[in-house]
């Protein structure tokens, strides 16, 4: 059984008109204990409100759940009481954010904000425990000097050694989930590494299943399982990730893969630059939502939505891999 | 107006020539750019930051050199002191026989219409209340070139040039999406037909899908203006697919500067090496043997000797206290500065 199971989630806007407006339209995925799923897409394609959506931090009013299951461990979080989802978010479901400043007290020293976070879901243990346990954690994150650090306030760590402290945090109570939003997008490649290291080596030591939203394929290509590429709040391409970048089936995949420096593009060489905008939320097609930058559109992507279908069903049902595209065998073909 | 005609040429950059054997469009002399760091009331001594610290390069007619590092090794700072936007503390610019380093606001004028810069987020450095028009039209204004019907016929032009619609010489910049801002941001660059582009993370802050539009416009401008480019950026992806020859900062010194092609495919300099080892690849695991650890030192106080030894996996105790100097250890044009990346590369082939 799969640890989380997302089903036709679906995120909604109200604008000042009162009018809601769908940024997240049915989208479906699971991820099973141990394994990283990576959730990919350009910047409003509405991957950070899957992972609001799920957690249940969606900026309300303006922002709701407007339709579809969140099923972790077979319960539905968004059936859940406010209370008992507190004891799930934080807890079995830990989250991570680009940037750590923003999501760091800065009036307070690293050390207590850890063990904030191990009171409010451990109260029976001891002060002492606590802070044993807080030095542990950022021992753990490979922070130099953690006893030193324990007392040191966010601004005097680098961009690093903060989304380090963010980690320790998160694994504070050995959650079974990590959601990662963009977590290295602020910091260095150098930087990236050890994170991304950190991390694989944490999930393997812990077992905890990840969710990894980022706009780098070649990151997500690296640290997942399973990659879903999401465009304009649709989830286009899902897939393992040994095989969804060396076959991309959705034309919006290919075009990324061709946009992206360096993938087997001699130097100076034009890249594919993928011409249009992606549509508003004021006038979302009937049809694909790509149909109108796609190469390939013919008059059914303008008239009909595509579903979702199987487009190997070679690999064992787990694995399995979907394209929503009218066309995509021939296109592959 | 003061003008210092060079005659002697530093060694560094007379070894930096290219293959052609060109001359260079823009030489850069132990360029140096120190910031006063604190020193309020109750501080006796005010730290020096060295943001850039002996930098010496040429660039050529016609080539792009990239420019990489990390963030805080000092590459924005060395595009701003090349254009005086930052005095340079120390240290010569060549341009046009000119020490350009240190010239008043006044006397720069005249260089600026041949070197320009564009920057990481076009909507900063776009005037708000300006329309697109009188943002493009400003630098000829400036530097009195034609009449007011001439001048909107270049702005027409320009926008042409930048694949923009006629209608967007009298929007606001608000009214554009990042990409497009950008090439707003390319129009003004080149309305007054620079010889010199610096892009200081021009295309960072953009998708995947309209970097690709970006970079293709200016790989396309470039060969119609035949532009020399110093481009910066901290994607080594996009660096690579730009770049003639590369440059790699730390700490505010090039540690190693060689064609794109060599820099990727044999670094020499252990840190060019952990770089491009950090660098995720598509569905290829990274080599776990050249990663850096740790974070940059702090440039108030660089480590002394080999400024990248606290994070070096070859340090030798001679790197603690030796700095070593840029230098090609054979007749090419590869340049590093590193005590002993002969035996490094020795001991990682065999």
């Amino acid at each position: 059984m799969s640890l989380l199971s997302v089903e036709q989630l679906r995120v909604a806007i109200r604008g000042d008109d009162g009018v809601q407006r769908e940024l997240v339209s049915a989208i479906s995925f699971a991820i099973a204990s141990g394994q990283t799923m990576g959730l990919v897409g350009e910047s409003g394609c509405g991957k950070s409100l899957t992972a609001m959506a799920i957690l249940d931090l969606l900026p309300k009013p303006q922002a709701l759940r407007s339709g579809g299951k969140i099923l972790f461990k077979g319960d539905d979080l968004a059936q859940l009481s406010p209370k008992a989802l507190r004891q799930i978010r934080g807890h079995k479901i830990a989250v991570i954010f680009q940037d750590p400043m923003s999501a760091l007290n800065p009036v307070q020293q690293i050390g207590r904000q850890i063990i904030e976070v191990l009171k409010l879901h451990f109260p029976q243990q001891s002060r002492a425990v606590q802070r044993a346990r807080a030095l542990e954690l950022l021992t753990e994150v490979g922070i130099p000097a953690p006893a030193e650090r324990l007392n040191a306030y966010p601004h005097q760590l680098s961009g690093g050694m903060r989304q380090r402290v963010m980690i320790a945090m998160a694994l504070a109570c050995e959650p079974e989930l990590l959601i990662a939003d963009e977590p290295t997008t602020a910091l260095d490649v150098t930087i990236q590494a050890q994170i991304v290291r950190l991390l694989k080596k944490l999930q393997e030591k812990n077992g905890m299943a990840m969710l990894f939203i980022t706009h780098d394929l070649a990151l997500v290509s690296q640290l997942s399982d399973h990659i879903a590429v999401m465009y304009a709040g649709k989830i286009v391409e899902y897939g393992p990730a040994a095989t969804l970048f060396s076959t991309p089936r959705h034309p919006y995949t290919q075009s990324l893969l061709a946009a992206l420096p360096g993938a087997g593009h001699p130097p100076k060489s034009p890249l594919l630059s993928l011409e249009g905008q992606v549509p508003s939320i004021e006038n979302m097609p009937a049809g694909c939502r790509f149909a109108n930058r796609c190469r390939f559109a013919e008059n059914i992507c303008k008239r009909s939505d595509p579903v979702a279908e199987v487009s190997d069903d070679q690999l064992e049902s787990s694995e399995q891999a979907s394209v929503a595209c009218h066309l995509w065998r021939s296109i592959s073909s | 107006m003061t003008s210092n005609t060079i005659s002697a040429r530093s060694s560094a950059s007379d070894l930096a020539t290219n293959m052609a054997g060109d001359k260079p469009v823009l030489t850069v002399e132990d360029l140096q750019l120190h910031f006063s760091q604190g020193g309020g009331v109750f501080q006796r001594r005010r730290a020096k930051l060295r943001a850039v610290d002996g930098v010496s390069f040429n660039l050529y007619q016609g080539e792009t050199l990239g420019l990489v590092g990390e963030s805080g090794c000092g590459k924005s700072s060395l595009a701003k002191a090349l254009l005086n936007l930052h005095k340079p503390t120390a240290g010569s610019v060549i341009y046009a026989d000119t020490d350009i380093a240190g010239l008043s606001d006044r006397e720069m004028r005249q260089y600026r219409r041949a070197l320009q810069m564009i920057f990481q987020d076009p909507f900063e450095s776009l005037n708000s209340r300006h329309t697109v028009e009188v943002i493009l039209e400003e630098p000829l204004v400036i530097h009195k070139i034609g009449n007011r019907e001439s001048r909107r016929q270049r702005v027409a032009d320009l926008l042409a040039m930048v694949g923009l619609p006629p209608s967007a010489a009298s929007k606001y910049p608000h009214e554009f999406s990042g990409g497009q801002r950008q090439r707003i941001g390319i129009a003004r660059a080149i309305a007054l037909e620079p010889e010199i582009l610096i892009c200081d993370e021009a295309v960072s802050a953009l998708d995947v899908s309209v970097q690709a539009q970006i970079l293709n416009l200016l790989l396309a401008i470039q060969q119609k203006l035949k532009l020399s480019i110093i481009f910066i950026s901290h994607d080594l992806a996009v660096v690579r697919h730009m770049s003639d020859r590369i440059a790699v900062m730390y700490l505010g010194q090039i540690v190693e500067i060689a064609d794109a092609e060599s820099i990727y495919s044999s670094p020499r300099h252990p840190y060019t090496q952990g770089l491009l080892a950090s660098i995720p690849r598509l569905g290829e695991a990274s080599p776990i043997d050249a990663q850096i650890s740790g974070d940059l030192p702090s440039p108030i106080a660089p480590p002394p000797g080999c400024r990248f030894h606290t994070r070096c996996p070859h340090r030798q105790e001679r790197c603690e206290r030796e700095a070593p100097v840029l230098q090609a250890s054979d007749a090419g044009q590869h340049l590093t500065a590193c005590h002993f990346w002969p035996e490094i590369i020795a001991k990682q082939s065999a």
